[in-house]
């Protein structure tokens, strides 16, 4: 952070350091636009924050059919930035109408009361989505806190040529899947099926979810906190195991080095969600039209489940004073035919919304994987078969948590139960730091 | 009339300075103080109204950053990169000025520059730039090694990282602390060289009995400067962090900070440790220049 200043400033920097986080948090509010207070006469103007990209486009759909209800994008940084912020703005009463937010941050939205109750509005919504993707806005409750927009089921991934070139099977089960990275290594030493990478915890999130891992629920007034529960650390083990014997690498996602792999074929599988597609064609462009999508590796043979990756809702916020009005618009952004086809196409998104899945802009598969043309209709199977997931109101302290202890483990090739013992001890006592009820 | 003037003058001088500090210096720092004897509490599930409250904590933020055991480890860790880099960086600094110097050096205003010119690159270029170097895989210097039969050493996991880390720092540090040895070698007045020129002396003593010991100030400055700097280590392990496993979230005692008000959003204990960081900064500085003061500038500070 202060690496860039003339060293001669570094000590009053080193006077200020105490200040930062003060300064840091203390600027954040100041953008904040409290909404307009709707007038008798005139349009009610609502502001919305939100990261993904050509959404001006969609929002002015709205906007034109919509004379009395106007909707302000303003464009935000993905993630725990707009976590924070938005926290901070609701602190100072200015937070918008309208805010994007991941779905693992709704418990901690709510925690901090940020969002309003939106199932007088939009109750009737829930048959639009998969069971597993409403639960993850209700908070298993009667509330309804924010509308799916976007969901990232978890596939298979692979190199149909190096597959076949090395006589490996489409995994359906991780067992095939554990057989076909030792197969691998025994024939081509310099390749790896793929990798375990310990520094995105969301996709072990959704493997965990696979196995049907609970990480926090409640009962009552209190919490219970089970990252570390059976299905979980069969997760753990089997991915444990796999990095120990060396059958696939330990170096994390998203560096040069693994774009790299991707690239020329080092690495011939990656376990992603259904935006896949887009990444792997800028991480590995010379790969285009030798890669396919398979359902994810099952735990026993003919299930059908998979977890999801990624994903985020449009929420009400409860400073907003048009409460309504903000529910309306965020029902139509999300269920809306129109507006559906229109995030498919400006903002890249997968909808989360059952009907849109097909069709559409979604009738064609993505030009990187043009030699599979029934992509999407096999996604959108393999979506409606996503586990639910279970957040809970520290989920960044579970996922810096994960990333320390996962990425020792991975590194140093050992226990990885140690490791998870160790995310779910951080996480527990966080929560019992902060004074919440917790159960075991 | 005239003396009103006379007696407002200063004020208004000064009015800059002293709105520019109140705001942007004393405000903060006492809103962190203030936030670091609070806590926020929370009760039952969390959900809904009313149920976090923020209180009063005394110095239970402050006990528990002394008490930490990563914030103790990440000052360890910041101590050996610090062990590694300091002497390395103003050795080669006070080097380079003594090349630069000699009066047989040639080519001394691009040498000058191409030594200076690392610490103009942001430190988060700097940091992507070698962690692309770091990777064995993506590594110009890895491939020649490769082809010659050769395998590098693994800079982004265990002790290498203390290497990795270091170099980044020395690479961009090395110009900035030469330029400040440099200029002082350049005030030495021309006589002092004669007259040991005139004694006998060879280059090499001159640089060893005169010029070192006349740029003594200097070096107590760059080193107050860098271990300030150490101290507060963040950009670099913060931006070579997601390209390996070796570099936790609490690395350096500031990335812990940051990971406490922006990951846990919890700003009262990151204000805690900060004030802790800070009087450590403010201690081993101040205690470095008093201790440093007497040799160097043969100052009495009793």
């Amino acid at each position: 952070m202060f690496s860039d200043a003339p060293r001669g400033l570094r000590l009053a920097l080193g006077l200020t350091s105490a200040a930062v986080a003060a300064m840091l948090v203390a600027g954040c509010g100041s953008s904040g636009s409290a909404s307009s207070a709707a007038s008798s006469s005139g349009p009610v103007h609502l502001t919305y924050w939100a990261w993904a990209p050509g959404l001006d486009q969609v929002v002015s759909l709205w906007n034109k059919s919509h004379p009395n209800i106007q909707v302000t994008v303003e464009k935000q940084a993905q993630g725990d930035d707009l976590l924070t912020k938005v926290i901070t703005a609701s602190k100072a009463g200015s937070a918008p109408d309208l805010v994007q937010a991941e779905y693992q941050a709704l418990p901690t939205l709510v925690s901090n009361n940020v969002l309003a109750d939106i199932s007088a509005q939009d109750g009737s919504a829930a048959s639009t989505f998969a069971s597993g993707i409403w639960k993850q806005v209700t908070l298993g409750t009667n509330a309804v806190y924010a509308i799916p927009q976007d969901s990232g089921p978890l596939m298979f991934y692979y190199r149909t040529d190096l597959f076949k070139k090395y006589g490996l099977t489409v995994p359906t089960t991780w067992d095939q899947f554990k057989a076909d990275a030792e197969k691998l290594r025994a024939e081509d030493s310099s390749k790896y099926l793929t990798t375990f990478s310990a520094n995105d915890a969301g996709l072990f999130a959704g493997l965990a979810q696979q196995a049907g891992a609970q990480w926090w629920t409640t009962s009552g007034s209190s919490w219970k906190v089970s990252l570390d529960d059976a299905a979980t650390q069969k997760v753990a083990s089997f991915w444990g195991g796999l990095v120990k014997e060396g059958a696939i690498d330990n170096q994390p996602m998203y560096t040069p080095a693994w774009s790299k792999a991707l690239d020329d074929g080092t690495q011939i599988a990656w376990v992603s969600a259904v935006w896949a597609p887009g990444v792997l064609s800028s991480s590995a462009p010379s790969g285009k039209g030798k890669w396919a999508m398979a359902p994810l590796p099952q735990w026993t043979a003919g299930q059908n489940v998979t977890g999801s990756w990624g994903g985020s809702s449009t929420a009400v916020s409860a400073d907003s004073k048009n409460k309504a009005a903000a529910a309306q618009f965020a029902l139509w952004l999300n269920t809306d035919p129109q507006a559906v086809a229109a995030l498919v196409k400006d903002s890249y998104v997968y909808p989360a919304a059952t009907d849109a899945q097909t069709g559409g802009a979604l009738a064609t598969a993505p030009d990187y994987l043009s030699n599979q043309p029934d992509f999407y209709t096999q996604a959108a199977k393999i979506a409606a078969t996503t586990a639910p997931a279970a957040w809970g109101p520290n989920v960044n302290t579970a996922y810096s948590a994960f990333k320390d202890a996962f990425g020792k483990a991975a590194q140093n090739r050992t226990d990885f139960l140690t490791a998870l013992n160790t995310v779910q001890q951080t996480t527990l006592a966080d929560m019992k730091t902060q004074g919440f009820t917790v159960s075991g | 009339m005239a003396a009103r003037r006379v007696r407002s003058a200063p004020y208004l001088f000064i009015a800059p300075a002293v709105t520019a500090f109140t705001l942007l210096l004393a405000v903060p720092i006492g809103y962190a103080l203030y936030l670091s004897l609070r806590e926020m509490r929370i009760t039952g599930l969390g959900l809904g109204p009313g149920a976090r409250a923020e209180r009063w904590a005394g110095l239970a933020n402050y006990s528990a950053a002394l008490r930490d055991h990563e914030l103790l480890a990440g000052a360890g860790r910041v101590l050996v990169y610090g062990g590694l880099l300091v002497p390395v960086m103003l050795g080669l600094a006070l080097v380079f000025g003594l090349l630069l110097d000699a009066d047989r050096t040639r080519l001394r205003a691009f040498s000058r520059i191409a030594i200076f010119l690392p610490y103009a690159v942001p430190g988060v270029v700097a940091t992507l730039l070698w962690g692309f170097l770091y990777l064995p895989t993506t590594s110009p210097g890895y491939y020649v090694l490769h082809q010659l039969g050769m395998s590098g050493p693994q800079l982004l996991q265990g002790n290498g990282m203390y290497v990795a880390l270091a170099n980044i720092a020395i690479w961009g540090g090395t110009g900035f602390n030469m330029i400040v040895i440099y200029t002082s070698l350049r005030s030495i007045p021309a006589e002092l060289y004669e007259a040991a020129r005139l004694d006998g002396a060879s280059e090499f003593q001159i640089a060893l009995r005169i010029k070192i010991p006349m740029v003594l100030p200097s070096l107590v400055l760059t080193f107050f400067f860098s271990l300030i700097a150490t101290l507060q280590v963040f950009a670099e392990p913060m931006n070579l962090k997601p390209l390996t496993n070796g570099i936790s979230s609490t690395w350096s005692p500031l990335m812990k900070v940051y990971r406490d008000a922006f990951t846990r959003g919890d700003i009262y204990s990151a204000s805690a440790t900060s004030v802790v960081i800070a009087f450590v900064t403010l201690a081993v500085s101040f205690g470095f220049l008093k201790l440093a003061g007497r040799r160097a500038y043969g100052e009495d500070n009793s």
